[in-house]
């Protein structure tokens, strides 16, 4: 997030797209419920799905499934039209203006009720209260980035969020929300094949240089694989071995059938995790790890906040903290890794990671601190881009809106597009080990429209099978108003239902992001 | 807003800004009031009149959590007149319900108890008259019990207005009032998500965490101080536990940001996995097809030999690693510093793209 939570509360607009937040994200659900119950906040959804913010909002639009680059487009159109966008902000603060407008231009709000189904006079209001809102918070999720145009559509809200002035101000902002609890944690920590910590890029010989220093190693200067290239290039027999630490490619990746193949194909695959999920029972060799209660570290949140968590029970049996165990993996293939605890690793972060250069665990004892906090004087940064862009000055792209890879066909006639729901998390090892969660939502539920489902003659709690071009599935239905006529939602937590068998693994071009949210199947009562 | 105004509490002189409740003026200058309907962050309802004080010139005692303060005010908050009244309120919510605390959950952190103690009341004047409701039973998350509930309406506050869920609410009225989901379903069967948060705000046993009873008292329970591991938001949270087991979560609004004292079912009820009995013990390795428990020893002679054979023949870009949004900060680090410094290759990422 360019932000930070707390500022959502008091915000005069925000514009969620792409986020089931109450259900992904709660507690910032809650945040958003207040600013628009207790503050008068307005709010504009834009999703395909009648998600529970929609009944919270001043206006929703409802887009077809991958029209978000239209929309986004449209919005634009109107404020630009109307004379409602920040004109002083765009002149002193940004670049590439011109060229934006001029791709803008065509995404009239009737064309862009052509592409998206959202009628015109919706699509100007909504316009209308982002433009003339003294400060607006977008927010977004993976409805905005899992598309095989996800970056556009990222580009898209950053257009639109400059176009009004509101990014590099309090109440403003650009603001994905993160769906893991340490997902930036890991960008942040060079998690990434291109970058080293705090994205110093692999590429750059002094970079490198110093991290050769540092390390006392030399250090192979091209950037490596994507997961998504990396079961690729297993597959071919390219990658012979792998290391997997606290994932589970089995469950969450894009077509499964592949992942199974590729995974097969290695000559060794490490798996280190807290249970043996799907992916462990491929391995050759399962390391058993600690989990967050276990053990000491840091997590980042979506707000860039560094945080402590804290050993509370021991592990069970032999189990060892991750960090302990790839240090001592590390030692055994004679490169010398000695930490006697979590807290050393940080001080050696601290000395590699600028942005992270002040936050020391004295610091974050009680509250944790936001990145960039450059020395242990800095207060952290409650939010980016004050006064000036990373950059200096913002710059627009001009973005036209593509289709989704695989649209609706004859033989296709569905769009199935996936997500998480409020009791479960990720591929649910975890939740679905919870006694009061699987009360709530003991099995997956594929939800179609009444219309739909009235159309195919399926009922409630029908069992259905669902096909893509890559794989079939039975799942039980619930008919609900939540997805759109043409459009079935599935949930991605549960192995016997695995819907990645069924998604899409084109990828984003630049992010090389799978397109989680649009792809054809067909549905038959089963 | 900047003028300060200045009045006398207990026979201090104190300044106090205006809009501030007497309650306020008195806890920032260290006066204990007692309250029970009171709660930080939601409206001042003055229900339960606990926290009455004496304020002169006054025609009658004030709740304290709703008047405020005034030039020259002058407030008494132990006079005889005060803890008659609230001695009478205290006995009137005693004998109303079913407050035993042989076997309540809360006995020890319960504000009724408490106030019991303090005002010393040996018993109630009145008899004790519970209205006999069942105990709600039907999930195994919150366990309801509306005969120890003393219609503070803290819960539904919560639920309202800091937690926006819209659930909870009174039903009913007079001496059949009682607290819940519309249509008095149970919880289970209502629109509850179950982030807990009323849980948490109940000052009596009326609302308790089901999977912790009688799994530690509260004098016996160590809460640690840590951060939720689902999603990315990054609440901060209690784990309370009790003989080496976590037992419940709660959380303290005290923690400010970012959650603001607020949780999710995720965070508040998925933590059964720490002590499942399916959790990894022993690494294990594959040999004739089957994966077999072994030393850590060998499992990383396992692995080195491997890597460095690859390695070898192939070249370290034909090893890859994928990295956790699920592990901390410093085991990221550790990872692809691993990866890049020990295998020598940039073939790391993690799924941040999933």
């Amino acid at each position: 997030m360019t932000n930070s939570i707390e500022e959502l509360e008091f915000t005069n607009a925000i514009l969620a797209i792409g986020t089931n937040t109450t259900e992904n994200h709660p507690v910032i659900g809650s945040c958003v419920k207040r600013a628009v119950r207790q503050h008068g906040a307005k709010l504009i959804v834009i999703d395909p799905r009648k998600i529970g913010l929609v009944d919270y909002a001043d206006i929703w639009l409802r887009p077809r499934p991958g029209t978000n680059v239209a929309v986004l487009n449209g919005l634009m159109n109107v404020i630009i039209d109307e004379g409602l966008y920040a004109k002083k902000y765009v002149a002193n603060r940004t670049e590439g203006f011109e060229a934006m407008k001029e791709a803008v231009a065509k995404y009239t709000p009737d064309h862009v009720k052509e592409i998206t189904g959202i009628p015109a006079d919706d699509l100007r209001t909504a316009a209308r209260i982002y433009a003339e809102a003294n400060r607006a918070s977008i927010l977004y999720a993976m409805g905005i980035t899992q598309h095989s145009h996800g970056t556009d559509n990222v580009k898209s809200c950053a257009n639109l969020a400059m176009l009004c002035g509101n990014v590099g101000i309090e109440g403003g902002g650009v603001n994905p929300l993160r769906g893991q609890n340490n997902v930036q944690g890991a960008c942040d920590m060079g998690a990434l094949p291109n970058v080293f910590p705090a994205y110093q890029e692999v590429a750059n010989d002094e970079t490198r240089a110093r991290f050769e220093k540092a390390w006392d190693v030399s250090l192979p200067a091209k950037p490596g694989l994507t997961i998504m290239e990396i079961m690729d290039a297993a597959h071919k027999g390219d990658i012979k071995g792998l290391y997997i630490m606290g994932e589970n490619p089995m469950i969450s990746d894009p077509d499964l059938t592949h992942v199974e193949a590729s995974l097969k194909n290695l000559d060794i695959l490490v798996v280190q995790d807290i249970f043996l999920n799907e992916t462990g029972q491929l391995a050759d060799v399962v390391l058993p790890s600690a989990c967050f209660a276990e053990k000491d570290g840091t997590f980042s949140n979506t707000e860039r906040r560094v945080q402590r968590i804290r050993k509370a029970v021991e592990a069970p049996g032999e189990a060892k903290a991750d960090w302990q165990i790839i240090a001592e993996l590390a030692t055994k293939m004679n490169y010398a890794m000695e930490y006697s605890s979590a807290k050393e690793i940080m001080d050696e972060i601290n000395t590699v990671t600028p942005s992270y250069a002040g936050i020391t665990y004295k610091r974050i004892e009680e509250n944790g601190l936001q990145w960039p906090c450059p020395n242990t004087e800095h207060p952290g940064t409650k939010y980016l881009h004050k006064d000036k862009f990373s950059r200096g000055l913002g710059l627009f792209s001009a973005i036209d809106y593509r289709p989704s890879e695989e649209l609706p066909d004859e033989q296709y006639p569905f769009i199935l597009t996936t997500g998480r729901v409020l009791y479960h998390f990720h591929t649910a090892t975890m939740t679905r080990r919870s006694e009061g969660l699987n009360e709530r939502y003991p099995e997956s539920l594929a939800e179609i429209n009444p219309t739909d489902a009235e159309k195919l003659g399926i009922k409630e709690g029908d069992f259905i099978t669902v096909t893509s071009r890559r794989g079939s599935l039975k799942v039980k239905a619930t008919v609900v108003e939540t997805p759109p006529e043409g459009t079935i939602f599935m949930n991605f937590h549960f192995g016997e239902a695995a819907v990645n068998l069924l998604t899409n693994p084109a990828l984003d071009p630049v992010g090389k992001i799978p397109e989680y949210k649009v792809c054809a199947v067909k549905i038959e009562a089963a | 807003m900047g003028q300060k105004l200045s009045l006398t509490i207990d026979s201090k002189k104190m300044e106090a800004s205006p809009g501030q409740t007497i309650l306020e003026v008195a806890r920032e200058n260290g006066i204990h009031i007692p309250t029970l309907c009171y709660y930080k962050g939601t409206t001042n309802v003055g229900a339960c009149r606990v926290c009455v004080v004496e304020v002169e010139n006054a025609r009658s005692l004030v709740a304290s959590c709703c008047m405020p303060v005034s030039q020259g005010m002058v407030v008494m908050t132990d006079t005889e007149r005060v803890i008659n009244a609230r001695k009478l309120v205290v006995e009137l919510l005693w004998s109303s319900g079913d407050h035993n605390c042989l076997q309540c959950e809360k006995n020890g952190n319960c504000e009724l108890q408490d106030l019991v103690y303090e005002l010393g009341i040996e018993k109630p004047r009145f008899d004790i008259d519970s209205p006999g409701y069942e105990i709600e039973d039907t999930n195994s998350m919150i366990q309801r019990d509306l005969n120890k509930c003393i219609l503070c309406g803290r819960c539904i506050r919560v639920c309202n207005e800091i937690q926006v869920h819209e659930v909870l609410d009174f039903s009913m009225r007079g001496s059949k009032a009682r607290v819940g989901p519309a249509f008095d379903a149970d919880y289970i069967d209502s629109e509850c998500v179950f982030c807990g948060a009323c849980v948490d705000a109940c000052p009596v046993g009326a609302l308790t965490f089901k999977q912790a009873r009688f799994k530690g008292r509260p004098w016996e329970m160590k809460k640690v101080h840590t951060t939720c591991p689902y999603c990315g938001v990054g609440c901060q949270m209690d784990l309370n536990v009790s003989n080496g087991k976590v037992v419940k979560v709660t959380t303290s609004r005290d923690y400010g940001k970012p959650n603001q004292g607020m949780l999710c079912s995720k965070g508040r009820f998925g933590m059964d996995f720490i002590d499942n009995p399916d959790r990894l013990k022993m690494p294990l390795i594959r040999r004739n097809g089957e994966l077999k428990e072994a030393s850590w020893e060998e499992a990383y002679s396992y692995i080195a030999e491997k890597f460095a054979s690859i390695k070898e023949k192939n070249g370290p870009d034909s090893i890859a690693g994928l990295s956790s949004a699920r592990c901390t900060n410093e085991e990221n680090y550790l990872f692809q510093k691993f990866m890049r410094a020990v295998i020598g290759t940039n073939n790391v990422d993690h799924c941040a793209r999933l």
